[in-house]
């Protein structure tokens, strides 16, 4: 076996029956990380390139923002009110004159940033606590899914602002609230992945190997369960955008004049027949932004299966 | 006779339930000699799964408890030991391995990963010397290109090849004591005989005594040295193979076997044993196996019988072999029975 042929072999990590059934040395075989083969087979799924794509393109509105645009966000230009796309405003102007380009630019750092800590935050506690009460189950069980009951026992939104109303507004506290009312929704998405994984006659014989409950979750329960709480999380940064927008209309979010996507959707609202593109704008963006996380998941859930190798 | 790993003296689990204490153990005493291979046959419910899970300690809590008895491991008393304890023997001294080849892998990781994970647990070794080592484990259950197979995932390798994995895997820290939960009853009769062969010679070559639960009367015949019957949560009757099979003296025992086909004999019908299981509950009076009985009277519906010594290691759960009922019911009825 020459060393190109060795190399697309190993890239490949295909037992080659052709070659007499050859294999690699650990070490080789040690040099393909899980990592890695995960991040090679996304790369071959061009949804989850789009959509890495896409969320690139908006990271990278948010940082260079400054670059692309004269314009400050709060900047009135009470005279060129609601003025269509044009060269000088490249997406119009909203109802103040503010330039809807530049909010959107900004914007994108406020909402990523919104989606990314509210979904990552509701992620961890949600998932921990639903694998704590999945997998002890009984009374520990009880005390938790009763709390997420409770939780999920009031509207979504009336429970934010009740949060945010004990904290003060600010974007942080929205945050913070955002991430608790996500909570419930992955821990008992998890709670029941883990009830349905303990039966599973793996985690038996992994007890009868005499394994650890902690190393039998972090081995067995954790990684088996990955792909709901990976699509769900996608699926959760659009919410949390959205729910974002909803305690900011009601003045407890984001502040004026910071710019925030759902703050312009709720802002624009009055003016959808007058000036539509003041509402596509910010829509669209928030649209292509939770598009492009579901396109990544999806990806990284085929890419972490097994079962879709080779 | 050498020395005895397991001996498990009046063993009762109950599952509590919301309708009420349900004994599928219920006094289960038998114990398994060092590099011995003890059967335990029984039709589904009766129990044999549950005593598995007992001495392992893995009896799905709540709803089953063991309520009383002793699991003597080694002179150690295993039934009320703590978990601690526990981890340090499972795998390492004591093994598992479970009827569901398919499912007994976790899907997301190598062969190699897994096993890795067994050595590394209770032997503190490098990485690199559990791969060799697995792969060594790998072509002790014959698997064939042992090195490739090692970094294949478990969905790729078909059912006997999962169960050799999971053989290799229980032996790996080299136990004393290997407990198969119906090991081949989810595979073809061919990879059967196969992994069948292998545990005999596993058994032969280290010396590993084997605790191998089954309903299969076939698999008994293959590979165990003594078998214990059981019926609804109770042994019923304890012996050696040869004379379980030629000659059982309990009445279920019996019937088990001859509701087994016969190569020599022409019959229209296969025998089967009218009724089923009885739901195993508390406060039950008379023999538990008395309202499916052929031979029954009486004092079987009265009294429970207590497992009777009938020969040399031999014990059956049956009042015709109780010293006060006369051997004259015992030679007459019997004769009756199996002198077909």
């Amino acid at each position: 076996m020459s060393m190109e042929e060795k190399k697309e072999y190993a890239e490949q990590q295909i037992p080659n029956p052709a070659k007499g059934g050859q294999h690699l040395d650990p070490e080789e075989i040690a040099a393909i990380s899980p990592w890695k083969d995960t991040i090679r087979r996304l790369r071959k799924n061009r949804f989850a390139i789009i959509g890495f794509v896409i969320i690139v393109f908006f990271i990278l509105l948010g940082l260079i923002a400054p670059l692309l645009t004269s314009y400050t966000v709060a900047e009135q230009q009470l005279v060129n009110r609601l003025q269509p796309p044009s060269e000088e405003h490249w997406l119009g102007t909203d109802h103040l004159g503010r330039d809807i380009f530049t909010r959107i630019a900004y914007g994108a750092r406020v909402s990523l940033q919104v989606g990314f800590f509210a979904v990552t935050g509701a992620l961890f506690f949600g998932t921990l606590l639903g694998i704590i009460a999945g997998y002890f189950g009984r009374w520990v069980d009880m005390i938790i899914s009763r709390i997420f009951d409770i939780l999920l026992a009031f509207p979504s939104i009336l429970l934010a602002i009740a949060i945010v109303a004990i904290l003060g507004a600010s974007l942080q506290n929205a945050l913070i609230a955002i991430a608790i009312i996500n909570i419930p929704i992955f821990g008992r998405l998890v709670r029941s992945r883990v009830i349905s994984l303990r039966e599973e006659e793996y985690i038996m014989a992994a007890k009868a190997q005499g394994m650890k409950n902690g190393r039998i979750i972090l081995h067995h329960i954790l990684p088996n369960s990955i792909a709901p709480i990976i699509v769900q999380a996608t699926l959760g940064f659009g919410t949390a955008i959205l729910e974002a927008a909803a305690l900011g209309f009601l003045g407890l979010g984001v502040q004026p004049p910071i710019p925030e996507w759902g703050q312009m959707l709720a802002d624009a609202r009055d003016f959808i027949q007058l000036a539509p593109w003041t509402l596509l704008a910010p829509g669209i963006s928030i649209m292509l932004v939770v598009l492009g996380f579901n396109l990544i998941g999806d990806g990284l859930r085929d890419a972490l299966d097994p079962k879709m190798k080779n | 006779m050498s020395r005895i790993v397991l001996e498990i003296k009046n063993l009762s689990t109950h599952f509590f339930t919301d309708s009420g204490e349900i004994p599928a153990v219920d006094q289960v005493s038998l114990h398994v000699h060092k590099g011995e291979v003890v059967g335990i046959v029984g039709e589904s419910g009766c129990g044999k799964s549950v005593t598995s899970l007992s001495i392992m300690q893995l009896v799905p809590n709540p709803p089953g408890k063991i309520v009383g008895g002793e699991i003597n491991y080694k002179g150690e008393n295993l039934a009320f030991a703590s978990e601690k304890r526990m981890k340090k023997l499972r795998g390492n001294e004591i093994s598992m391995i479970f009827q569901e080849p398919m499912t007994s892998l976790n899907p997301l990781f190598t062969i190699g990963n897994q096993m890795r994970e067994a050595f590394r647990f209770h032997q503190k070794i490098s990485k690199k010397e559990a791969r060799e080592k697995s792969i060594s484990m790998l072509k002790l259950v014959g698997i064939p290109r042992a090195e490739s197979i090692i970094d294949d995932y478990p969905h790729q390798l078909s059912g006997g090849m999962r169960q050799r994995v999971m053989i290799a895997m229980a032996m790996s820290c080299d136990p004393e004591l290997l407990i198969a939960d119906e090991p081949t009853t989810a595979l073809d009769v061919t990879i059967q005989a196969q992994i069948l062969d292998l545990m005999r010679k596993l058994n032969e070559e280290k010396d590993t005594a084997i605790l191998l639960i089954t309903h299969d009367l076939g698999v008994v015949a293959d590979i165990c040295d003594r078998v214990v019957v059981m019926y609804a949560g109770q042994v019923v009757e304890e012996g050696s193979k040869r004379e379980i099979l030629k000659d059982p003296k309990h009445p279920y025992s019996q019937g088990l076997i001859r509701s087994l086909p016969r190569i020599h004999e022409r019959e229209q019908k296969l025998y089967s044993i009218p009724g089923t299981v009885p739901k195993p509950k508390l406060g039950r009076v008379g023999c538990r196996f008395a309202p499916r009985c052929e031979l029954a009277f009486n004092r079987c519906f009265e009294g429970n019988p207590e497992l009777y010594v009938t020969g040399e290691g031999r014990r059956s759960r049956c009042f015709l072999y109780d010293k006060q009922e006369g051997e004259a019911i015992n030679d007459a009825t019997t004769e009756a029975v199996i002198g077909d």
